[in-house]
């Protein structure tokens, strides 16, 4: 380990909340969103315990309701959203193209306070009357009818909104400008452009939630009829503006964790990824496409048919460049020099549960098939694929990746494969079975159900114990590792970027000296420095061969 | 469960069936595609897994027919899922003529239906088996919506909105419905039963109706008169405002040259909000009802002024056509 990192550089407590290193910045939302995870995750559990009995087990219908409301506004504004951007995009934007710091560096350090008011607001929500309106806050029942605390919720998402926006826009501007000489577009890392796709969606999209959100509350509050039809307000209104948001946010959701995956792929096949500019492509074309799929969420308000019919085609187009990615993935390991090492474990876990999610995304995009599947388990079993089975799955897998360069030392590899097996396991045990629930009719979010559906629920309840196991594994050895685990050293896989080419832990400033970048990504052949044999002859042959 | 295949629900209405068939096709789609990617996966993870501690991956870069297939195979498979869906989703927002028409309103956390005759029921429905059936539906509050599994339909019922949807029942039986939007403490117990007779079973339901009912084109017609419509909709075409014989289902000219259907919406809004489209030759003089009428009322008043259709009209009012005469 280096003498002096980040991690030691400075002491005491003012050193953390007063910092604008990316690097800390990443480790103070690393903490932040565990701890809304974690409260996420008592809800999810309680909303299982429930479940195991049609009369319900736990609670009462308003504290259900509360229950999944709660645990999709912690998951969703508070866990997946800033996840992998705030935390390994932070650490890794920087170090990736070769630069000391984000290019506002005190306007990170900023987000991170907005979101701890955001979500402070949030927790002061949940804990004076909670939440019981859904996460999508449809109207005229979050600004009317609702008797909980929906004011300072609104008021916590639309203040974390903020923070989003503030983090994109530093990540476009440090893109843009602060690329190491060489660095040029088409050597980025793929992680990079996903985090620049994501940035796009952050600045575009999330004015939008947060006018929303506070068009609901002044409503609530005041009483003026935006989206209530007795004050001449129009309930369908707020569909419209709260999906042209959250529909992107998907992708703010899942982008993040492809571009962990693409970086994880080609690290433990030792190959340059298959189709680099069609991967990196179809980041932006995603990125852009979902900005124009929003009313497929309405197929059934009573939109009209011809705008149904649009958003049914937008939305089979955006699925053209998620599929791209899977079978450029896939490629990638042919003829590769696989490993089985964590992070590829997480990597192929991934492509399995978003090839489901992504898959099942196409029954409801599908006009005639939605009208049956619409409301019901279908969809919250879809949507946990690709947020839970590919965006948690994403940002596990980078956790693991990205360790060693972000504490120094290694985690238990055996442990940790167990525990990538034992999610992989878990996940597909508690959400397979909510497909079959919701084609057999049982509608989303009832604290009770016909006894006819309890074995599914039962089957369900049991893979998210295993689940939660699955969450809580890493967690303690992760934070055992910190202390206890073997020292790491600048490179230990070995892999091809940037962030790979300074100690472990980084200094703060990453670089001692800036690099220059003077080879394309992912290139085993024409890299000596990583001490891996070439396919015709040993470590040290000449380093500029033909490609 | 005890249905043709094991995970598909009771069939029981007409659009059950091509539901069913699109999920089939949707399932074979994907079970291909997923079987081939992870068949894909597990051969060159075992096949390609390191074989010494310094190998590398043979460097391809890509490969442009590969991309090109991979883009053009999978567009066209989801061309062909839209279109299919399509086609089923166009009919079942279409209702065909001649339906029976019956009005449902949701509310925190029940459901009133109302059959054509005025017989009223509570989180109960009965429809005959054959018969193309119509619902009108309405929501007193927030958003609720209406779905029947074994039927393979459902709609929302937004305040504010007239929504409709319709089917066309394949099977006697007892069929659970439910709300699917979530609407607030007690959502999972907003629902009931759809009870599919045999057409004589349900006239002799229908005829079966207890005392208190009304029919709504009674109530409507009284209200028309206590409401004070009747001063100003003068059936002869002579009054302040259109005749309103005949109006129901035909095309209504607007005075900015536009025309309308006169559906349930369009009668909807006439009523609560009038100046919203005025019919050509008419000034602007109506009240507006917002917030005076009750859905139910609103839906009576409708099915009265349905109702005057099947009369002689007796003076073309300005700009009103009856049905199929444009």
């Amino acid at each position: 380990m280096p003498e002096e990192h980040y991690l030691n550089a400075t002491y005491g407590i003012r050193s953390w909340l007063l910092t604008t290193d990316h690097k800390r910045i990443a480790l103070l939302y690393l903490a932040s969103v565990t701890f809304f995870f974690f409260i996420g995750g008592i809800f999810a559990t309680m909303i299982r315990i429930h479940l195991l009995t049609p009369q319900g087990y736990l609670v009462t219908p308003e504290t259900y309701n509360k229950l999944f409301t709660m645990h999709g506004v912690a998951m969703i504004f508070f866990f997946l959203i800033p996840s992998i951007p705030a935390v390994l995009g932070n650490f890794l934007v920087p170090m990736m193209i070769g630069a000391k710091d984000l290019a506002f560096p005190k306007i990170n350090l900023l987000s991170w306070y907005i979101y701890l008011v955001g979500g402070g607001f949030v927790l002061y929500s949940f804990a004076t009357g909670g939440l019981d309106t859904g996460w999508t806050f449809y109207t005229p029942l979050s600004s009317v009818y609702s008797n909980s605390a929906v004011t300072p919720a609104v008021i916590g998402i639309f203040i974390n909104g903020f923070s989003s926006i503030l983090t994109g826009l530093n990540f476009v501007v440090t893109i843009h400008t602060m690329r190491a000489p060489g660095m040029t577009w088409f050597r980025l890392p793929l992680f990079v452009w996903a985090q620049y796709a994501t940035s796009i969606i952050f600045i575009l999209g999330t004015p939008v939630i947060a006018i929303t959100l506070l068009l609901a509350g002044l409503e609530r509050m005041f009483h003026l009829g935006f989206f209530n039809p007795a004050l001449g307000g129009d309930p369908i209104l707020f569909q419209h503006l709260f999906w042209f948001y959250s529909h992107p946010a998907v992708y703010i959701m899942i982008l993040p964790a492809m571009g962990v995956i693409s970086e994880i792929i080609p690290t433990f096949t030792r190959k340059p990824i298959f189709g680099y500019a069609f991967i990196a492509g179809s980041s932006i074309a995603i990125a852009v496409i979902g900005f124009l799929v929003w009313a497929h969420h309405m197929f059934l308000t009573g939109e009209s048919t011809y705008a149904a019919l649009a958003f049914s085609l937008l939305s089979y187009l955006v699925a053209i460049p998620s599929a791209v990615k899977v079978f450029n993935w896939t490629s990638t390991l042919y003829k590769g020099s696989i490993s089985y090492d964590t992070p590829m474990l997480y990597a192929l876990g991934f492509i399995g549960l978003f090839l489901i999610g992504g898959l099942t995304g196409l029954f409801l995009a599908c006009l005639g098939l939605d009208i049956h599947i619409h409301d019901t388990y279908f969809v919250v079993a879809h949507f946990h694929y690709i947020m839970v089975g590919g965006a948690v799955m994403g940002y596990v897998g980078g956790l693991h990746f990205w360790w060693p360069k972000i504490t120094g030392k290694l985690y238990p590899e055996f442990l940790a494969r167990m525990a990538a097996v034992i999610l992989f396991v878990g996940f597909n045990l508690t959400f397979f079975p909510q497909f079959i629930l919701g084609y057999l009719g049982m509608p989303r979010r009832y604290h009770n159900y016909p006894p006819e559906f309890q074995v599914l629920n039962v089957m369900s309840t049991a893979g998210a114990s295993i689940l939660a196991l699955g969450y809580l594994l890493p967690m303690l050895y992760l934070t055992w590792s910190m202390r206890y685990g073997k020292v790491a050293g600048e490179n230990p896989w070995p892999a091809t970027g940037l962030e790979w080419r300074t100690p472990s832990p980084p200094p703060t400033e990453n670089f001692d000296v800036t690099p220059v970048v003077d080879w394309e990504p992912y290139d085993f052949k024409n890299r000596p420095d990583l001490g891996l044999a070439t396919p015709t002859g040993p470590a040290l042959s000449p380093a500029h061969g033909d490609d | 469960m005890q249905a043709q295949l094991p995970f598909y629900p009771e069939q029981a209405s007409n659009f059950a069936p091509s539901v069913d068939s699109l999920m089939t096709f949707l399932i074979l789609v994907s079970v291909f595609f997923s079987a081939a990617i992870t068949a894909a996966i597990v051969i060159f993870f075992f096949k390609f897994h390191r074989k010494s501690k310094d190998e590398i991956g043979v460097p391809i870069h890509g490969d442009m027919r590969l991309e090109t297939a991979w883009i053009v195979v999978p567009a066209f498979l989801a061309l062909a899922m839209f279109g299919w869906g399509a086609v089923v989703y166009v009919d079942y927002r279409h209702a065909p003529q001649d339906t029976l028409d019956i009005y449902v309103i949701g509310k925190q956390w029940m459901w009133k239906i109302q059959q054509p005759n005025g017989r009223r029921e509570i989180n109960e429905l009965h429809v005959p088996v054959g018969r193309d059936v119509k619902l009108v539906l309405a929501s007193e509050d927030v958003i609720h919506d209406f779905f029947v599994p074994a039927f393979r339909v459902k709609m929302d019922v937004v305040p504010g909105h007239y929504n409709t949807m319709w089917f066309r029942p394949t099977k006697a039986g007892h069929y659970q419905f439910f709300c699917s939007q979530y609407c607030g403490t007690n959502h999972a117990v907003m629902g009931g039963w759809v009870t599919v007779m045999e057409p004589s079973d349900y006239a002799a339901w229908l005829s079966g109706s207890s005392g208190g009912d009304v029919n709504p084109v009674v109530a409507g017609e009284k209200l028309f008169a206590e409401k004070a419509c009747s001063t100003c909709h003068l059936g002869n075409g002579t009054g302040r405002a259109p005749s309103l014989n005949g109006v129901y289902g035909g095309t209504v000219r607007l005075a900015d040259g536009s025309n309308v259907t006169a559906d349930d919406a369009y009668i909807r809004e006439s009523i609560l909000a009038p100046n919203a489209k005025i019919v050509a030759g008419y000034q602007p003089l109506m009240p507006a009802f917002q917030g005076q009428l009750t859905e139910e009322e609103i839906m009576s008043l409708t099915a009265y002024i349905k109702s005057l259709q099947s009369q002689p009209v007796p003076a073309t009012g300005a700009g009103v056509t009856a049905p199929g005469k444009k």
